[in-house]
């Protein structure tokens, strides 16, 4: 680990704004501004809200035969999805798995026309990038001069559409370069609230420039990290190294979804990437543990690592929390933990919080509806 | 008379009695309160005892009883109004004690003292 946390470009407006810094991945983050997190969690539910996410790594994969086809077939060996027939313009969500079949980082992939744009975890960014070093016939190259912004919410395209109309017209997963004064935006439809949404990438020169013309816009407030954990939690999302890490396969971390049936068993390109046996056998059969939506009954959150049992007096563990805290949409506490995955919604199991159990219903997930533009 | 401990509560002195709250400092600190848990009355409690639970949005906390003695009344509405702790949180107390000692609230903080601490 540095001993230095990095700063990203729009470091000296989170301080102009009264961010209050956190490190976070090796990184100097705002985790909520004076609005504070309840309030900032509500209004990107409501209006729109920019989040800076620029410490995410961005990285591109070319092919050096300038044939995608290359670069697609290259990534699917490390990525269990379909990469080969994704369309110049749309984005996906991806996995990279170890050899046990356990999860190294997930990951969005865009199809970018000459090229692959990958956004990587952070804290994993380092390692993400190794291990595409190993691939044969693509270039890697981490995209070190630009930052990322998130613009999430239901008013997130009116706003953006004052600035660049075009954006309007994409639909949830298509990836474009769309320009702003004069600088090329990487722009996706996407992002990691449940909301309608963008995920921008933005030449340094120009991204403070262009945070601050979104931030004029009536309906923009900034963001903090506290609220997009706890947003991303209410829509159900995992979060890396906490509702997924590589002791937990695609399938425990209720991911199997983005593994399609081309890479399947009996599918026409089954298998090919790490742990492939094991991930693949293990869809087949179902998981015999997989993530699942928690519902504490009454207000005390349940949080990471508070035990879950079946019963209110026996010691059988059931697993425990991964993800928890309160969702201020749900108006209550709410919760992920890779438990049974045969027991039904709405069983009652519990949890140990400060030396009592308190009864907790296993409920589906996301906890809110999802509102993207199809 | 309104004095201050080390872990930012306040305490008021009522009759025999001391009624306990956070201060906007601390509540500032929390973050939005979302869950409050508190001791029943009648309990007795030593000084340091953990008696109540805060939750906010972002971490789990406990408020020490401040001194010894016997808790005479909480308010309950907290349970159903954590966000008052942040919305006005001299107004949001937190439970009454019956000191053991009637002397003990005079050795905490005053508040150009606790305001010399966290400024």
């Amino acid at each position: 680990m540095a001993d230095t946390t990095r700063r990203t470009g729009l470091y000296d407006l989170h301080i102009e704004l009264g961010a209050k810094m956190v490190p976070f991945a090796g990184w100097d983050m705002p985790v909520q501004f004076p609005m504070g997190v309840m309030n900032e969690h509500l209004h990107t539910r409501e209006h729109a809200g920019l989040f800076d996410v620029s410490h995410m790594g961005q990285v591109i994969v070319r092919p050096l035969d300038g044939n995608m086809q290359t670069a697609a077939l290259a990534l699917e060996t490390l990525i269990p999805a379909n990469v080969l027939d994704l369309a110049p313009g749309r984005q996906r969500y991806g996995l990279f798995t170890n050899d046990r079949g356990g999860i190294l980082d997930d990951l969005m992939f865009a199809n970018r026309g000459d090229h692959f744009l990958l956004v990587v975890n952070a804290a994993c960014a380092d390692q993400d990038i190794a291990h595409l070093q190993t691939l044969e016939g693509v270039s890697v190259e981490p995209v070190t001069d630009r930052g990322l912004i998130a613009l999430q919410g239901p008013r997130a395209g009116a706003a953006l559409g004052r600035l660049i109309p075009a954006a309007t017209d994409m639909r949830f997963m298509d990836s474009l370069t769309l320009g702003w004064q004069g600088h090329d935006l990487w722009i996706s439809r996407s992002g990691y609230t449940g909301e309608d949404g963008f995920e921008i990438s933005v030449p340094d020169h120009a991204l403070e420039a262009f945070a601050r013309a979104l931030l004029d816009q009536p309906e923009v407030a900034p963001i903090g990290l506290g609220a997009r954990d706890s947003l991303r939690l209410e829509a159900g999302m995992p979060l890396y190294g906490h509702d997924m890490d590589p002791e937990v396969t695609p399938a425990q971390a209720a991911l199997g979804w983005s593994i399609p049936k081309v890479r399947r068993n009996g599918g026409p390109r089954a298998g090919g990437f790490p742990g492939a046996d094991a991930v693949l056998a293990e869809l087949d059969t179902g998981p015999a543990t997989t993530r699942r939506g928690l519902r504490p009954e009454g207000r005390a959150p349940i949080r990471e690592g508070v035990a879950l049992f079946a019963d209110q007096t026996g010691d059988a563990p059931l697993g425990t929390v991964r993800s928890g805290g309160f969702g201020p949409s749900v108006g209550g506490p709410v919760a992920m933990a890779i438990i049974d995955a045969s027991l039904p919604e709405g069983t009652t199991i519990w949890a140990e919080l400060r030396g009592k159990r308190v009864p907790v219903t296993i409920a589906a997930l996301p906890f809110v509806t999802p509102s993207y533009k199809r | 008379m309104l004095k201050y401990t080390d872990d930012h509560e306040w305490l008021r002195a009522e009759g025999d009695e001391i009624v306990v709250g956070i201060t906007k400092h601390a509540s500032e600190q929390l973050g939005d309160v979302v869950f409050i848990e508190l001791p029943e009355e009648g309990t007795d409690v030593i000084a340091g005892d953990e008696i109540v639970v805060i939750e906010s949005v972002k971490a789990a906390s406990d408020i020490t009883a401040p001194v010894g003695g016997t808790i005479t009344a909480v308010n309950t509405a907290l349970a159903d109004a954590p966000g008052d702790v942040n919305a006005d949180p001299m107004a949001a107390w937190f439970f009454r004690i019956k000191p053991a000692d009637p002397a003990a609230i005079e050795g905490f903080m005053d508040e150009a003292a606790y305001k010399a601490l966290v400024d």
